[in-house]
């Protein structure tokens, strides 16, 4: 895996962090790639458009920094409009398709919608949104695999919540697989395959 | 040495943030009391300390602010602890007066500076290293003191452990300049196990009571601590004193201990300075940097070299003492020295000084908030190779 940039934002309160965290986290300690997260702190992480970055390479993570990220998820419309237009155009944009209406401004990336919101809703708690979102995440660009994620959720929630959480991570997880079965999606991403830099890594995840 | 208690050692793989791992690197080292006063980005180190230490008997001190902080752990040293304090650039500053009485002290601790940008609160939550020289000399008075920078979360735990152990040999605080980049950046910290920590115990008197002179150095210019609560009646004055630790006000009991002050850490300075050295022999530019900077610099070294250029790299992980002798031996034999830093020109200046004239010296500057652009850095290389 070549440097991935990833940007994961939405409101103050979604845990965004939380699931930045969670991904740097499969990656760097339960695979063997190298994980650099980094966050806002800010106005901008006291309330309003809130986002973490969290670069994942094969190598030591030089720059610490995202420029050009080529994964995006927003959990919520002002994140989508502030963080859109730096998608790179070859990028994957991953949306609660309840909360946010793209416009255009992601450029040419490729968009997959899940109403993450909702299903959190129906497995009786909103609070598990990011963690369907990390299912949907990891079904979406294979980028992680599927046990260092649930590893990752495990060692990072509080006890108590694992069968809660582990279900949450399981209907991202699947609904992301049925929409990569179906090879539909919201926008021109039907016949595309996964971008570059899963190759490999996306093997499993990929229809 | 001897392997550390295990009590403040969490060992395995964990994914850390600077600060967080600079507080485990502490504890791991056998720090037991923090008195500190919060300040962003450095928060997260006191922060760490307060979740973990209630399980190794640790104390923990809101300080009323920095002033007291720094003399909350330098009492704590003399009370026998292994104690620290934690701050950003505003809090340096309140710090400066207590850590030059903790250098005429010869108190071991360790002082933590999540640097950001200034002059004054500058900007909270983004990264500088402009601290450099405050560092260096932020304290009124002649003294040297040791300093020391991380470029990762795994080495903010390192070179903490490090920092204790120095500052026990030299009886010297020791600064830990962090950056606000490597304090809030998360990454693989691995914590190895407590025997494969190994910490300098406190090295105390071996003299009895009454025969017992506090500030009398060893042939290592450093004087074994005297512990308290033993027997042993000393005093401890900032004013200048004689191996009694009575004040004497005269210029030869000045120039004696200043002196020594200054030379334990010169003429100790090859175990002090760590280095790290790459392609150095047969450069025609070699380049240097220190703390997140020195990540930052790899890209724009590798696009130069791709160029045909023969670019040498060399982190200070020690910054203070500066490796003057180096520096200037490898002047001798290269184009042009380049410096990296989140400022307009601090350590710079040492680096120049020490080149004396042997070879063109350049500066890649930068206000803070940000990392440099690895561009800019590849833009000065080129041209220090012409």
């Amino acid at each position: 895996m070549a440097r991935t940039e990833i940007r994961i934002s939405g409101l103050g309160g979604q845990g965004v962090i939380l699931s930045g965290y969670i991904i740097g986290r499969a990656a760097a300690i339960f695979d063997t790639n190298f994980a650099t997260m980094t966050q806002s702190f800010g106005p901008e992480a006291r309330g309003s458009a809130c986002s973490c970055q969290v670069i994942l390479s094969e190598e030591r993570v030089l720059y610490p920094y995202i420029r050009k990220p080529q994964i995006l998820v927003v959990m919520s419309q002002e994140a989508y409009d502030k963080f859109a237009p730096e998608l790179a155009d070859d990028g994957i944009l991953l949306i609660d398709s309840d909360l946010v209406k793209i416009n255009g401004r992601h450029g040419s990336a490729v968009t997959f919608g899940i109403p993450a919101t909702r299903f959190a809703e129906e497995l009786g708690r909103k609070i598990v949104l990011n963690i369907i979102m990390i299912g949907f995440f990891t079904a979406m660009t294979g980028i992680v695999k599927e046990d260092a994620a649930r590893e990752a959720i495990l060692q990072s929630i509080p006890k108590g919540t694992e069968e809660l959480n582990l279900k949450a991570f399981k209907r991202g997880l699947e609904y992301g697989k049925e929409l990569r079965a179906k090879g539909t999606s919201k926008t021109k991403a039907a016949s595309k395959p996964s971008r570059p830099a899963a190759k490999g890594k996306a093997a499993k995840a990929s229809p | 040495m001897v392997p550390t208690d295990p009590q403040g050692v969490l060992t395995g793989a964990h994914f850390l943030d600077g600060d967080y791992a600079c507080a485990e690197g502490a504890m791991a080292a056998g720090c037991r009391f923090f008195g500190g006063y919060p300040i962003t980005p450095s928060t997260e180190v006191a922060e760490r300390i307060t979740q973990r230490f209630p399980m190794m008997n640790g104390i923990f001190i809101q300080m009323e602010d920095e002033m007291a902080s720094m003399n909350a752990v330098l009492g704590a040293a003399w009370a026998g602890k292994k104690s620290m304090t934690c701050t950003s650039g505003p809090g340096f500053s309140l710090m400066m007066e207590n850590l030059g009485l903790g250098v005429m002290l010869e108190t071991p601790c360790v002082v933590v500076n999540v640097q950001r940008g200034g002059p004054s609160t500058g900007l909270p939550t983004l990264p500088g290293q402009a601290d450099m020289m405050q560092a260096r000399w932020g304290s009124h008075g002649d003294y040297e003191i040791i300093a020391l920078s991380p470029n990762s979360p795994q080495e903010s735990f390192d070179l903490m452990v490090d920092c204790f152990n120095l500052s026990e040999r030299y009886r010297v605080p020791v600064l830990f300049m962090m950056d606000e980049c490597v304090g809030h950046m998360t990454e693989r910290v691995v914590i190895p196990s407590a025997e494969n920590i190994l910490v300098e115990e406190r090295r105390y008197t071996a003299d009895p009571p009454d025969k017992h002179l506090p500030y009398k150095a060893d042939e290592n210019l450093v004087p074994p601590m005297t512990p308290t609560g033993k027997g042993y009646r000393f005093h401890v004055t900032g004013l200048t004193h004689d191996e009694r630790g009575y004040p004497v006000i005269n210029a030869d009991a000045q120039n004696k201990i200043v002196r020594r002050l200054v030379e334990k850490i010169r003429k100790n300075a090859a175990d002090i300075i760590m280095l790290e050295e790459e392609q150095v022999a047969g450069a025609d530019v070699v380049v240097l940097s220190y703390g997140i900077s020195s990540r930052v610099v790899i890209p724009a070294v590798e696009k130069a070299r791709s160029q045909g250029v023969k670019v040498g790299t060399m982190r200070l992980i020690t910054v203070w003492p500066f490796p003057e002798e180096r520096i200037r031996e490898i002047a001798a034999n290269v184009n042009s020295l380049v410096m990296v830093e989140l400022n307009l020109g601090q350590v710079f200046l040492e680096m120049d000084r020490c080149a004396r004239g042997q070879c063109k010296t350049f500066l890649v500057p930068h206000c803070g908030g940000w990392v440099h652009d690895p561009e800019d850095i590849y833009n000065v290389l080129m041209e220090a190779a012409k």
